[in-house]
């Protein structure tokens, strides 16, 4: 997985937010993930922890919230949950879907003093 | 002290993002064009490749950028072509990303070029969401790795261009449903073309050579 980079760019952004806004610390950080991403929550935990280090960001809580895959069906317009090993639409059973949840990765907001 | 809080609602990944599209606009001003290869290891990437360079090397200007997490054996492979290739090793990363790509190229002589092709790390799921610059996306899904991949890896396929399901010289070892397989692909990516090749028998290849003919720039054709 390649929350290593993940990290550096959240930390990045962050970081940047904050200062802009004078912080001197930030307490938390809230981010949406998409199950379809594959990000691990521990390890995005793990990398954060030394890499926050030495910034204003050290310490700070990780909040995730996880979005589930979403697919539309292009025919009925009907939106449902992903089933393992299946894509068909719950109502014409065919196959044309689009998704249209799980594949977020963006920071919601952060809490700083 | 008082607390507050900042809502950011910015992507992760934008950054990235940015840094590929200037890549792309420079690639533009030469009229060079890239193209991204992602499968798991060992579904034939390097082999195709190969067999691409092979087919236009009397042709057309080429270079190979190759993503590997520590070794340099498919530079090796690719070189032995004559042509130039970029190692990039990512030193246990498991994704190339735009600024790899970015630095990559400024070895390469771009005014001299009409195709750079990237050989992403053998993987599924992380190179999907990271745009490094290319073109063209083409996904590799070889005929051993069953015919369910694109419901447990939706979004590499979501983002790509074409799908070469290769190996089709062993398809009747497995039971790989080729019939129902551009259906399942066209579900989700109703762009998508989906060309069975074989990079060893040769089967196939003649309409892949017919796309990246399409994929050139129109003053390269």
């Amino acid at each position: 997985m390649h929350e290593q980079s993940i990290v550096a760019s959240l930390l990045f952004m962050a970081l940047e937010d904050a200062k802009k806004d004078n912080a001197r610390r930030i307490i938390s950080i809230k981010l949406v993930v998409g199950e379809l991403t594959g990000v691990e929550k521990d390890a995005v935990s793990f990398y954060f922890g030394f890499m926050a280090k030495n910034t204003i960001a050290a310490g700070a809580s990780l909040e995730f919230n996880y979005t589930k895959a979403q697919l539309r069906c292009r025919d009925c317009d009907i939106i449902f949950p992903r089933e393992k090993l299946k894509f068909n639409c719950p109502e014409c059973h065919k196959k044309a879907i689009e998704i249209v949840g799980g594949r977020e990765l963006y920071i919601e907001s952060i809490r700083i003093v | 002290m008082d607390v507050k809080t900042i809502r950011v609602k910015k992507d992760i990944l934008s950054a990235n993002t940015r840094t590929a599209e200037q890549t792309r606009s420079k690639l533009d001003k030469h009229h060079v064009r890239m193209i991204n290869f992602m499968s798991s290891p060992g579904s034939g990437k390097t082999s195709l490749i190969m067999k691409t360079i092979d087919r236009f090397k009397d042709r057309y200007s080429m270079a190979v950028i190759e993503g590997d997490i520590a070794s340099s054996i498919d530079a090796e492979r690719i070189s032995r072509l004559n042509i130039r290739a970029i190692q990039i090793n990512t030193g246990g990363g498991c994704h190339l990303d735009a600024n790899m790509i970015e630095k990559a190229l400024t070895d390469l002589e771009l005014e001299q070029l009409d195709l750079v092709f990237i050989e992403n790390v053998g993987n599924l799921v992380c190179t999907a969401d990271i745009d490094l610059g290319a073109h063209k996306n083409v996904v590799i899904l070889s005929i051993p790795e069953g015919d369910d991949k694109p419901y447990k890896y939706p979004t590499i396929f979501l983002e790509a261009d074409t799908v070469l399901v290769n190996k089709i010289d062993v398809l009747p070892y497995f039971d790989f449903d080729l019939g129902v397989f551009p259906e399942i692909i066209n579900g989700l990516n109703p762009l998508a073309t989906v060309l069975p090749v074989s990079a060893k028998s040769g089967e196939g290849l003649d309409d892949w050579f017919a796309w990246i003919e399409q994929t050139l720039a129109p003053t390269k054709r």
